[in-house]
């Protein structure tokens, strides 16, 4: 047997197997990411098109970017353990922190400009884990996925000529999803309200509870307001909610239930533009309890990502398409503007708080 | 000199290992930050615990290097070949623990819960604060894009080592028994090919 030699024989083609080696690793690499297919759905791209929609206002989320932080507790009342091994169900209070807004990414837009408000709630579990939240005043969603909601996106863009939507563009897009429906005939009768204390808020997202013995049951939940003197916001003020909510408060905690709907055998999980038969079981699972505002400019809330998809052990997301792209998306959302809080180089810059008030 | 010649069994199992671990973290990292479809879910729960199992074996595989020899590197490389080979092996190392914590400490800042499974957490290891939270997400980035760079680095050192030198160093990470019969130097003029019978030329 001869001595192996030392000196390779086609030296070319090794070098050739060597390169392509390295080559096709990062190649894979790249396409994970997207880089060979540009027109892939991303988060990134979602976050564009709201901040093409809402304009680019550093340091604000780039949607629901007008809102005022809260702070209270849940008190569970153990109607709903048998449904859930959650902690947080138990008749135990959870510290909360919340966020009421306005959807959209325009941090000044008026209040009486759009008839939905939303509420956002992270729970802070005793045993560290978290139940985080993000609910809207509307009864269905009117998109099941992230596609379309991503055209919604696109039609609803402002025309620049007139800084409105074009309605020829958002009639072809509602024509061609009849699965808005529902949201549709809602908003035609919606009307502004005067205050966030008077609004029900639903997650409209299915999801699970899972039980002591791990079954599953797919549920939806929404905080029922025990303050029923809703009425129309005032004319002429574009800032009303914020201090409706301080007059409230300085009153007295705002107090809600959490209603939680089970599903029958059936029911959608997977479609949030489709709600359930009102027949469907409902238990009162506790009451939230709101005690104190703060501006979210510095408030508790403003550095939370209120990522629906932060589920305490008891609670799991559903097959619903549109909670990874929330959460993919309110990442993606959170990073912009906490770059822009930090300053970090190649970010738009928050202005400082003194720039602010100058 | 008494080397081994090959890396301990311990530490050729803790390196493959750690190899298809550490790639599959990063295609999951860098796939679960630009998907919006269900994949996202799933990527984000196996990204957590998948980072505190590659943390804790480079932790071992760190005590395995320090207690058993590594083989030593062929007499003939140049000494800035030797160099450039000893400091990627602890800047791997370095990334390797550099990694998880970078992702440990921006959950923390981002006031999120480090959750590992269902109910499993770990406790934070940062203050909760969002520019705090900005510069950790983005040194997860970057250091992630460096940790492949250097990844690729690697592998095509271990493939020149295995192709164009054709010394005991890849065999010393992968059978083990390298062929250290073969003579250190080269013989000159040899047949180009190993099987090759034609008698070397003058």
């Amino acid at each position: 047997m001869p001595t192996p030699s030392r000196k390779p024989s086609h030296l070319f083609w090794r070098w050739c197997a060597i390169g392509a080696a390295v080559v096709l690793l990062a190649l894979a690499f790249g396409a994970v990411g997207g880089w060979l297919t540009p027109h892939r759905l991303t988060p990134q791209r979602i976050v564009d098109a709201l901040q093409a929609n809402g304009g680019v206002h550093p340091g604000f989320r780039r949607n629901h970017a007008k809102g005022v932080c809260v702070a209270g507790y849940f008190e569970g009342n153990g109607a709903a353990t048998p449904y859930s091994k959650a902690s947080v169900f138990t008749a135990e209070r959870t510290p909360v922190v919340g966020r009421f807004a306005l959807p959209g990414g325009n941090p000044y837009a008026p209040d009486g400009s759009v008839p939905i408000r939303s509420f956002a709630l992270r729970f802070a579990l005793a045993n560290g884990q978290q139940w985080r939240t993000g609910m809207n005043s509307m009864p269905v969603f009117p998109v099941a996925t992230p596609q379309a909601f991503y055209e919604q996106l696109q039609a609803s863009q402002p025309d620049p000529a007139t800084g409105k939507p074009d309605p020829a563009r958002l009639k072809a897009f509602f024509g061609a999803h009849p699965e808005a429906g529902p949201f549709l005939a809602w908003i035609k009768t919606a009307k502004p309200s005067a205050s966030y204390a008077t609004e029900s808020y639903s997650a409209l997202d299915a999801f699970y509870f899972v039980d002591a013995k791990g079954e599953r049951h797919a549920v939806r939940w929404q905080v029922v307001p025990e303050t029923k003197d809703a009425a129309p916001g005032p004319a002429g003020d574009t800032d009303y909610l914020a201090s409706d909510l301080r007059t409230r408060l300085a009153a007295g905690p705002l107090r809600w239930h959490l209603m939680v709907t089970l599903a029958a055998p059936g029911d959608p999980t997977n479609d949030a533009t489709k709600a359930w038969p009102d027949d469907r079981t409902t238990i009162d699972a506790g009451t939230l309890v709101i005690q104190s505002e703060q501006p979210q400019e510095s408030g508790p809330c403003r550095d939370i990502n209120y990522d629906p998809t932060v589920l305490p052990d008891g609670i799991e997301v559903s097959d619903d398409p549109l909670l990874a792209a929330r959460s993919a998306a309110y990442a993606d959302s959170y990073l912009r503007r906490t770059s822009e809080e930090a300053h970090i180089p190649g970010a738009a810059h928050a202005a400082s708080k003194q720039e602010q008030t100058r | 000199m008494n080397a081994p010649q090959a890396f301990h069994p311990l530490a050729r199992l803790l390196h493959w290992t750690m190899a298809l671990l550490i790639l599959a973290m990063l295609f999951v990292g860098v796939g679960m930050v630009t998907t919006v479809s269900e994949k996202h879910q799933w990527l984000l729960a196996l990204h957590r615990p998948l980072g505190a199992a590659i943390f804790v074996l480079a932790l071992i595989r760190i005590g395995v290097r320090l207690r058993f020899r590594p083989p030593a590197l062929p007499a003939d490389m140049p000494a800035l070949m030797q160099f450039v080979a000893h400091a990627s092996h602890w800047v791997l190392y370095g990334l390797m623990l550099a990694m998880p914590l970078i992702g440990w400490a921006m959950l923390s800042a981002g006031g999120y819960p480090v959750m590992l499974g269902h109910a499993w957490h770990l406790p934070p290891i940062a203050p909760a604060n969002g520019a705090l939270f900005a510069w950790l997400r983005e040194a997860h980035r970057y250091v992630a894009y460096l940790f492949f760079l250097t990844i690729l680095g690697h592998m095509g050192a271990a493939l020149y080592h295995a192709l164009i030198r054709r010394d005991d160093v890849f065999p010393s990470m992968t059978v083990g028994f390298p062929h250290h019969d073969a003579p250190l130097e080269p013989p000159r003029n040899v047949a180009t090919d190993e099987g090759d019978a034609t008698p070397p030329s003058p």
